[in-house]
């Protein structure tokens, strides 16, 4: 698993990248009420405004951590999105993305890093 | 303001004990949730009790120079659209302080206590309210803010059972009697109100007894501390303005649909008709209805409308015929609502309008509010 700045998780499954938010962002935002997700196709840039989130207190949005394009998004997300709050870092993924080059996570935090990025 | 100038109520230990999440608001340090979180302590409050520390109000007392209680209240009605004069001993009442262009400068609770007037207003309005009534009142009444006593709401359906434990005569209370009993606590002054619309109190309690009696009511069963994030989503479920968010200067107390606060005493052809500031226009209002006025609106999909969101008639007109005030997802309610101003003439219960959200317009149903009926004993 790999980590952004701004709080998403990556981790790669079947050539896809698979995007969610961290725990630690999670609970930051409180209940989630509602997820705002893109069409399947969508084509993004890093840093795009990809997905809206909705916590029981303001909007929050997720940026695109690469570029690519978006291929399939988590639809149990409209129908449950408390989800975020259960398991964020599990079955709440938002979004599955091809990108161009898979190394380019590497240049992510890990774990650790991560960890003593949030103190 | 730093955060080193903001001021701590008599529960401020209390909350951080409680692992509190603390924000600035209205120029007091205060908790915005607990670790239970908002939606958990809406839904608990609805189903057992809440405790919320309100201290941050500001409470008054209006003594008349005369002695007689009947120059207070006839001195107050004249800041008030409402009657005063006949509210009873023992008896509370909603109250808007007006300006002369009938906008709304703070919204109130005001209480007959016997020989004085107890008024408990908002905590960002506080000071000009206090200054208000000095400069306005100060002839005919001594006027006291009492900052010695914290203030705290304990709402839910336990709430008068937990309540009774503490002073056993508040279980007889109606809602909106206001009284003064004695506990292990000192004297504490007790209105059975709230603004959750929930069943519940409002409890006066001297500073150095507060934390006293908050950790007492909560080890008893079914309360939780209660932040001032569900007081919010909690009043929105109620359909109860929020002052500074639907409520200002500029809106009138007809607009906000508030008339039912302005007895027929205080209206044209009443005994004590008008003399209140802005009375031209509002009664005007009252008359021929406002150009504008405060609806609830239930959007139809899941995403919340929030303050600030433009209303649209059409999903594609150009012009907005209103805006929302304040907007939330309603826990109990298990879908979002807003309230906000339209055009009166888009008013009307069951009209669809269309809140521009991100871009997108999306379609919303004027409603009636409460949301959720309230559950007051009346």
């Amino acid at each position: 698993m790999r980590y952004t700045e701004e709080h998403e998780w990556l981790r790669v499954e079947d050539d896809l990248v698979v995007v969610g938010i961290s725990e630690h962002a999670s609970t930051q935002l409180g209940d989630v009420v509602f997820v705002d997700l893109p069409e399947p196709g969508t084509e993004v840039a890093k840093d795009d405004e990809v997905v809206v989130i909705e916590s029981v207190k303001a909007a929050s949005d997720i940026l695109a951590p690469l570029d690519g394009e978006i291929v399939e998004v988590n639809e149990t997300l409209a129908d449950n999105p408390g989800l975020v709050n259960d398991d964020p870092t599990g079955d709440a993924w938002f979004f599955k993305m091809k990108v161009e080059d898979l190394s380019a996570l590497d240049e992510l935090m890990d774990e650790a890093a991560y960890k003593k990025f949030i103190g | 303001m730093g955060m080193a100038e903001l001021e701590r109520t008599a529960l401020y230990q209390l909350h951080l004990d409680l692992g509190a999440k603390m924000v600035p608001f209205a120029g007091y340090d205060m908790p915005v949730q607990y670790p239970m979180g908002v939606m958990k302590e809406h839904l608990h409050t609805r189903a057992h009790a809440g405790l919320f520390d309100v201290s941050h109000m500001g409470q008054v007392i209006l003594r008349p120079k005369s002695g007689n209680l009947a120059d207070a209240a006839l001195a107050l009605e004249s800041l008030v659209p409402v009657d005063i004069a006949g509210l009873k001993e023992g008896r509370q009442r909603y109250a808007m302080f007006t300006n002369d262009d009938g906008g709304i400068l703070d919204d109130l609770m005001v209480a007959n206590r016997g020989d004085h007037l107890f008024v408990v207003v908002n905590a960002a309005c506080k000071a000009a309210d206090i200054a208000h009534m000095r400069k306005h009142l100060g002839d005919r009444c001594d006027i006291e803010e009492i900052t010695d006593r914290a203030l705290l709401a304990l709402q839910g359906p336990s709430a008068e059972a937990v309540m009774a434990e503490i002073a056993p005569q508040t279980a007889a209370m109606r809602f909106m009697d206001a009284a003064a009993f004695p506990s292990k606590f000192g004297e504490l002054w007790v209105s059975r109100s709230g603004y959750s619309g929930e069943d519940g109190f409002e409890v006066s309690v001297a500073n150095e007894q507060a934390a006293a009696l908050a950790r007492v009511l909560l080890e008893m069963e079914g309360v939780a501390p209660i932040g001032l994030g569900a007081r919010d989503s909690l009043r929105l479920e109620a359909g109860l303005c929020l002052y500074g968010s639907d409520l200002d200067e500029t809106t009138s107390p007809v607009e906000a649909d508030l008339t039912w606060a302005i007895q027929k005493v205080r209206r044209t052809g009443g005994e004590r008709e008008g003399r209140f500031p802005g009375a031209a226009r509002i009664l005007s209002e009252l008359e021929t209805g406002p150009k504008r006025l405060r609806i609830g609106l239930l959007p139809e999909g899941r995403a919340p409308m929030r303050a600030g969101t433009d209303l649209f008639a059409g999903e594609t007109d150009e012009k907005p015929v209103g805006q929302i005030t304040s907007g939330a997802f309603g826990p109990l309610i298990e879908r979002p609502m807003s309230m906000g101003y339209v055009e009166a003439n888009h008013g009307v219960t069951g009209t669809r309008l269309w809140g521009e959200v991100r871009g997108k317009r999306l379609p919303a149903t004027v409603s009636d509010m409460p949301f959720r009926p309230a559950t007051y004993k009346r």
